[in-house]
């Protein structure tokens, strides 16, 4: 394969197109819908990489990964050093590669999609990324610095979490990270579905931190377990990285019904306690027609989700038009492949019920949209008199989440917003000395990478506070 | 890991388990709960916390087998270890001075009610305890709640015990006699004799407090699975209560949502090889 390749013929090359699983059969697994790039794709996919001296991609990154250099490096086939260099910036890269909204981050700013498609550089991270897990042997082996003696203490193990542990062990400080539920990842674990990111590379993570000396404890919920004036008198700097997991309900009438969940609830039951699987014991109701109420991300997981539990309609009903869905444009993409029918301009009245107390469905009330809100996005407005009624008998309510309240109403002195999401300055320190934040909690229901970030900055900022306090 | 200390039957099929647990048993207060996972990928079972002894690191639970997941946590040896325990979680009770207060309990509800009892009793409460079930085997703790309470009442269905008939015919003799008449009642047990006791206080306008046990999964008011409805208001149990007015709560829905997966529930059941499934007695909830 040629190596110097003209601007011109790197412009010629077409975008890889992603391998996926077969809409049809992949309905009926829990399997990964993308099935990687081979090596070959992924080297051509490379070099149509313009190696722009002012690379704007890195700007679109919240992490600025330094995607030009690990690009270059994968398209001279050097895996070992894209690995490095990848690896050095992002610490969850086969997370991100699968899950980071690219198309409106770094690959939005990428110069070749002024004229045609951007290089995909999320393919590209994942497929070093996974190369880098196949491979250990070909990585350089970490070294730790001496141990400084310090302890910190993580609440919460969701990637704002497992990041700053990752940087915080790599600085040769004592971590420990408390989890509440019995398994870590956070999100990654008990939210996004295996199909889109399956729970081995959340292990293989979390693998690398108990090798980096890092320790973790299930089972502590910050707040209740111990409180976080218990965790100040023991450990010398805190990270809260508690996520927002607190689920905003409908308030209409009906949402008691059996058949209505959460998408937390019916998330967390398939995903973290592996209710699709039938030889197991946690129960879930595989619903025949299925409602999810929502546009993001989350609404889309749910929906795909309940067409794997074998329903024969699984419909979104969402109140504005799909222009203004949060989702990603490749799940929206995925979730239409599907099957998964999108009822748009309708936003729920009520749920129904059966004499037996049962969903049998959801009377819906007609939208359209009016004058742009606060967000800049146009309101949707209720057309007088329009309503409709779908039979289903299952619903799911992924309208968001907000800041859960557990932890933050026993620290009394924590600095919080109106929203009750915790205050901090641009390095995550928090109102009380030695105390940081970040992720969701901080932001409201964002995206994993920018709860990476910002495990990453107050890594830093807790390192000189530390540096400090000798 | 969990290590189980001790593992005793208390009544067919009610098992009283010490396990190791040094954070949480410093953490607890009376009115709180666990939740424990058995195994991987299993349910996550909510149980009250019974007794905590902080100096040991232990703590008591009161089990009641009603299907597999309650089969498998008892079903632990002494010496075994229980995968994993959160907690002490939801609101501790509130203790309030009281005067006169009469605790009720039904079936396993007892031993919900008994560290609920203890913690009334030793803030200067005159407790009377009425516990009630099936028949003479199903009467759990008497001795135990007889230690701090100034009567310990006791009915049964079939009359093998005390007197006969239901816990709320004893409750509204305590009523009823002026010199006995309790200022608020504890009644945990189950939901139809939850409902029972708070019909039979409200036109006296007596406080009853009942202890709600909706199905959970985090127990942290993070999927909302646990809802129950309090007066017009959406309550989560796991972080709300699970101690409620017992004169607002909607009995019916809880009910009816406890059923939700009964189907499954049975199938999982029948699934389990006979020995074990010959384990469980049906029990009234
Ligand atoms: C279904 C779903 C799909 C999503 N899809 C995407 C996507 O495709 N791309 C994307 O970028 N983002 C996506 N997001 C958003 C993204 O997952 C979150 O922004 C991200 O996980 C936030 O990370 P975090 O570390 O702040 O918190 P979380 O991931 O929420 O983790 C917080 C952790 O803290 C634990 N915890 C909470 N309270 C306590 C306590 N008191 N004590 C101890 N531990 C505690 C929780 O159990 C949890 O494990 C999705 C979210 C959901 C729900
Ligand atoms: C806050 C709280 C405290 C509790 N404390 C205790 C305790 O101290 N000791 C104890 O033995 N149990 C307690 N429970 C009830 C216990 O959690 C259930 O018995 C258990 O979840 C049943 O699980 P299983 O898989 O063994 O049975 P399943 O197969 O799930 O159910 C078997 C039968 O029990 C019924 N059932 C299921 N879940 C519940 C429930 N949450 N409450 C009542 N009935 C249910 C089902 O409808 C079915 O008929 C408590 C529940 C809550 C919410
Ligand atoms: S981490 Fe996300 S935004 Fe950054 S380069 Fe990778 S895919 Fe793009
Ligand atoms: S902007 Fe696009 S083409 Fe330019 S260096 Fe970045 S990825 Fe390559
Ligand atoms: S058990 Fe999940 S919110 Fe209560």
């Amino acid at each position: 394969m040629k190596k110097n390749l003209t601007p011109k013929e790197r412009m010629a090359i077409e975008r890889v197109k992603m391998p996926e699983q077969d809409p049809q059969r992949r309905i009926g697994n829990f399997e990964e819908v993308n099935q990687g790039l081979t090596e070959e794709q992924a080297i051509r996919e490379a070099q149509r990489c313009l190696l722009c001296k002012s690379r704007p991609c890195i700007a679109g990154c919240p992490v600025r990964v330094r995607i030009p250099d690990f690009i270059a490096a994968l398209a001279e086939g050097n895996l070992p050093e894209a690995a490095r260099i990848l690896l050095a910036d992002n610490t969850l890269p086969a997370v991100c590669g699968r899950v980071c909204p690219q198309e409106t981050q770094c690959e939005q700013v990428c110069v070749r999609s002024a004229k045609g498609a951007p290089v995909a550089i999320g393919y590209l991270e994942r497929f070093v990324a996974d190369w880098a897990m196949a491979h250990p042997d070909k990585l350089p082996k970490e070294q730790l610095p001496e141990p400084t003696g310090k302890k910190i203490a993580i609440v919460g193990s969701g990637p704002a979490g497992l990041t700053m542990a990752g940087e915080l062990a790599r600085m040769g400080h004592g971590v420990t990270l408390f989890e509440a539920l019995h398994d870590t990842g956070g999100v990654l674990r008990y939210g996004i579905p295996e199909f889109r990111l399956p729970k081995r590379i959340v292990d293989t993570e979390v693998k690398r931190l108990l090798d980096l000396g890092v320790e973790i404890e299930c089972n502590v919920v910050v707040g209740k377990t111990v409180t976080l004036d218990e965790l100040r008198q023991e450990f010398d700097a805190i990270f809260i990285g508690n996520g927002a997991g607190l689920p905003v309900m409908l308030n209409i009438d009906g949402e008691n019904l059996k058949g209505v969940y959460s998408a937390n609830e019916y998330l967390t039951r398939v995903n973290l306690m592996a209710a699709w699987r039938n030889d197991h014991p946690t129960p879930i109701i595989h619903g025949k027609r299925v409602a999810v109420i929502g546009g993001g991300n989350t609404a889309m997981d749910a929906v795909r989700t309940s067409k794997r539990l074998g329903a024969d309609r699984s419909i979104i009903v969402y109140r504005r038009t799909e222009a203004e869905m949060p989702a990603r444009i490749e799940e929206m993409h995925h979730a239409k492949e599907e099957g998964i029918e999108f009822i748009l301009l309708a936003a729920p009245l009520e749920i129904l019920g059966d004499e037996n107390g049962w969903v049998k469905g959801l009377l819906c009330q007609r939208m359209q949209l009016g004058e742009p809100d606060a967000s800049g996005r146009r309101r949707p407005v209720a057309i007088e008199g329009e309503t409709f009624e779908l039979e289903v008998d299952v619903v799911v309510n992924a309208i968001g989440t907000r800041a859960n309240p557990l932890l933050t109403a026993t620290a009394p002195d924590l600095k919080l917003n109106k929203w009750g999401n915790i205050e901090t300055d641009e390095n995550g320190a928090t109102n009380l000395p030695g105390v940081y934040a970040g992720g969701d909690i901080v932001r409201g229901g964002a995206t994993v990478i920018l709860a990476m970030g910002d495990g990453k900055s107050a890594a830093v900022a807790i390192d000189s506070f530390l540096k400090q306090k000798n | 890991m969990f290590e189980v200390l001790q593992n005793d039957t208390l009544a067919p099929n009610v098992h009283r388990m010490v396990i190791r647990a040094p954070r949480i048993a410093k953490a607890r207060q009376p009115g709180q709960f666990v939740i424990v996972h058995p195994e991987a990928d299993g349910e996550r079972i909510p149980l009250t916390i019974g007794d905590a002894d902080p100096q040991a690191g232990t703590i008591t639970l009161f089990i009641q087998a009603v299907g597999a997941s309650t089969l498998k946590i008892v079903s632990t040896p002494v010496g075994g270890s229980i995968r994993d325990i959160a907690g002490p979680l939801g609101k501790a009770t509130d203790i309030e001075q009281w005067g006169r207060v009469a605790c009720v309990g039904g079936g396993l509800g007892t031993a919900v009610l008994y560290p609920l009892a203890k913690a009334l009793a030793e803030s200067g409460n005159e407790v009377t305890t009425i516990i009630g079930g099936r028949s003479k085997p199903f009467i759990i703790l008497a001795e135990e709640l007889a230690a701090f309470s100034t009567d310990v009442l006791v009915a049964t269905e079939d009359g093998s015990l005390g007197q006969q008939g239901f816990v709320t015919n004893v409750l509204q003799e305590l009523i009823d006699n002026p010199d006995k008449r309790p200022s608020a009642v504890f009644a945990i047990g189950p939901v139809p004799m939850m409902r029972a006791v708070a019909e039979l206080t409200r036109p006296y306008g007596i406080k009853t407090i009942v202890s709600l046990n909706p199905i959970m999964i985090d127990g942290t008011g993070m999927c909302g699975g646990c809802r129950v409805k309090v007066g017009d208001e959406t309550k989560f149990a796991c972080v709300d209560g699970p101690e409620f007015d017992g004169h607002l709560v909607d009995f019916g829905l809880l009910m009816d949502r406890l059923s939700m997966y009964r189907d499954t529930e049975a199938k999982i059941l029948e699934e389990l090889p006979k020995e074990l499934r010959d384990k469980i007695i049906k029990v009234k909830r």
